[in-house]
C-alpha cells in the first residue's frame, strides 16, 4: 500500500513541477543562482544514487559484486556503448561473479 | 494568444523550407525510439525492487521522467521510507520545471494542450525541440519526441516488468548492479561539465559518509544540498549555468526519459 502512496505522490509532484515551468512567470525561476542550483541538482542526486545503489545494504556500507558491475558499466560508458549495453554488461558481470565465485 | 494552428497547416504557412520540419521529425523519432528502450530496464528493476507490474507501469504513466522513476524505485527497493523515495524522485524532477521555461515560448500552447505539453516536458523532448532552427521545427521536434518517448517508454516498462517478474531473484541476474549502472549512465553525460563533475564527486562522498548514519534514502536527499550550495555560491568557477537544452542535444542518449 505504501508503495502506491509513493508512486501516486511522486507522480503528482512530478507533474506539478513540469506544469510549473509552463505556468510560473519566467523571472521567478530564472534567477541565475536558482538556475545554477537547479542545473547542478541532477548530477548531485545521480552521483549519490550511484553510491547508495552500489555500496549500501540498507543502512550499512557493503562491498560486493555490484562494484564489479559498476566498474564494467564505467568501462562500457567510456567506450560510448549504448544505454542498454551498459546495463546488460553490468548485470551480466555481477551475475557472473556471483555464479563463478559465490562472492557478493 | 490564439491556439496555434494544426502542425501541417503551420508547416505550409511557415516561411522556412519544409526540410527543417522533416529533419526535426526524423531526429525526434530516432531519439524517441532509442530512449524508449531504456524502459525495459526500468520495468525489470522496478519489479526486482518489490513493485508490482501495475505499480511499475504507473510510474511510467504518471511520473514519466526516467531519473525520477529510477530514484523512486531505488530508494524503495533499498528499504527507504515513502517520504525519502518521493523526495529523491521529486528533486530529480526539478529540472523539468526549467525545461518548461525553455519550451513554453516556442510551443505557444494554452488550455488542454498546455496540460499535455507539460506532461511531455522531459530531457529528450526539450533537447530535440530546442535544437531545431525554426519555431515550427521546434514544435515538431518537441511533440514528436514527447509522444514517441511516452508511447515507447510505457510499452517498454510493461515488457520489462513482465520480464523481471519472470526472472525471480534479482541478485542472481545482477539486476541490483544494473540499477547502479543505470544511475551511472544517466550521470555520465553531465560529468563533462567541470562544475557538475565536482558537485557529483562531493555528493557521492556525502552520500557514502551518511549511509551508516542516517535513515535509508536520506543520504540521497542530503546530497542534493551539495548542488544547492554550489549553485548559491555562484560564479566562482566562471562556468556558465549549464543545462541548456541546445548544448544537451548533441550529447546522445545518456538521459533517461
Amino acid at each position: 500500500m505504501s508503495t502506491w502512496v509513493a508512486v501516486l505522490v511522486a507522480g503528482a509532484i512530478a507533474y506539478a513541477l513540469k506544469l510549473a515551468g509552463h505556468l510560473v512567470p519566467a523571472r521567478l525561476l530564472e534567477h541565475p543562482r536558482a538556475r545554477r542550483a537547479g542545473a547542478l541538482l541532477p548530477a548531485a542526486l545521480l552521483a549519490a544514487l550511484v553510491v547508495v545503489q552500489t555500496a549500501s545494504d540498507g543502512d550499512r556500507l557493503a562491498v560486493d559484486a555490484r562494484l564489479v558491475g559498476l566498474g564494467v558499466a564505467a568501462v562500457a560508458l567510456a567506450l560510448r556503448a549504448p544505454f542498454l549495453v551498459v546495463i546488460v554488461a553490468a548485470a551480466a558481470s555481477a551475475a557472473g561473479v556471483r555464479a563463478l565465485t559465490g562472492w557478493g | 494568444m490564439p491556439a496555434h494552428p494544426p502542425r501541417t497547416a503551420a508547416a505550409r504557412t511557415d516561411q522556412a523550407p519544409a526540410d527543417p520540419v522533416r529533419a526535426a521529425r526524423r531526429q525526434a523519432l530516432s531519439v524517441g525510439v532509442a530512449t524508449a528502450l531504456y524502459g525495459v530496464s526500468l520495468g525489470a528493476l522496478a519489479v526486482a525492487n518489490g513493485l508490482s507490474v501495475l505499480q511499475a507501469c504507473a510510474t511510467s504513466l504518471l511520473i514519466f521522467s526516467g531519473g525520477s522513476q529510477f530514484a523512486l524505485v531505488g530508494v524503495l527497493g533499498g528499504g527507504g521510507s515513502v517520504a525519502a523515495a518521493v523526495a529523491a524522485s521529486s528533486l530529480l524532477g526539478v529540472r523539468n520545471a526549467l525545461y518548461g521555461l525553455q519550451v513554453g515560448p516556442f510551443l505557444r500552447v494554452r488550455g488542454a494542450r498546455r496540460l499535455l505539453a507539460a506532461h511531455l516536458t522531459i530531457d529528450e523532448s526539450t533537447a530535440v525541440g530546442a535544437a531545431q532552427p525554426t519555431d515550427t521545427a521546434r514544435r515538431t521536434g518537441f511533440w514528436v519526441t514527447g509522444v514517441t518517448v511516452f508511447t515507447g517508454w510505457n510499452l517498454a516498462t510493461l515488457a520489462g516488468a513482465l520480464l523481471g517478474d519472470a526472472l525471480g531473484d534479482p541478485r542472481r541476474w545482477g539486476l541490483d548492479a544494473a540499477a547502479a549502472a543505470a544511475f551511472l549512465a544517466l550521470l555520465w553525460p553531465r560529468l563533462r561539465q567541470r562544475q557538475a563533475a565536482a558537485v557529483a564527486v562531493v555528493a557521492a562522498l556525502v552520500a557514502l559518509l551518511l549511509v551508516p548514519v542516517v535513515p535509508v534514502g536520506l543520504p540521497v536527499v542530503a546530497a542534493a544540498l551539495v548542488a544547492v550550495v554550489a549553485g548559491l555560491r555562484g560564479e566562482r568557477s566562471g562556468a556558465p549555468a549549464g543545462g541548456r537544452a541546445d548544448e544537451r542535444a548533441g550529447e546522445g542518449t545518456g538521459e533517461g526519459a
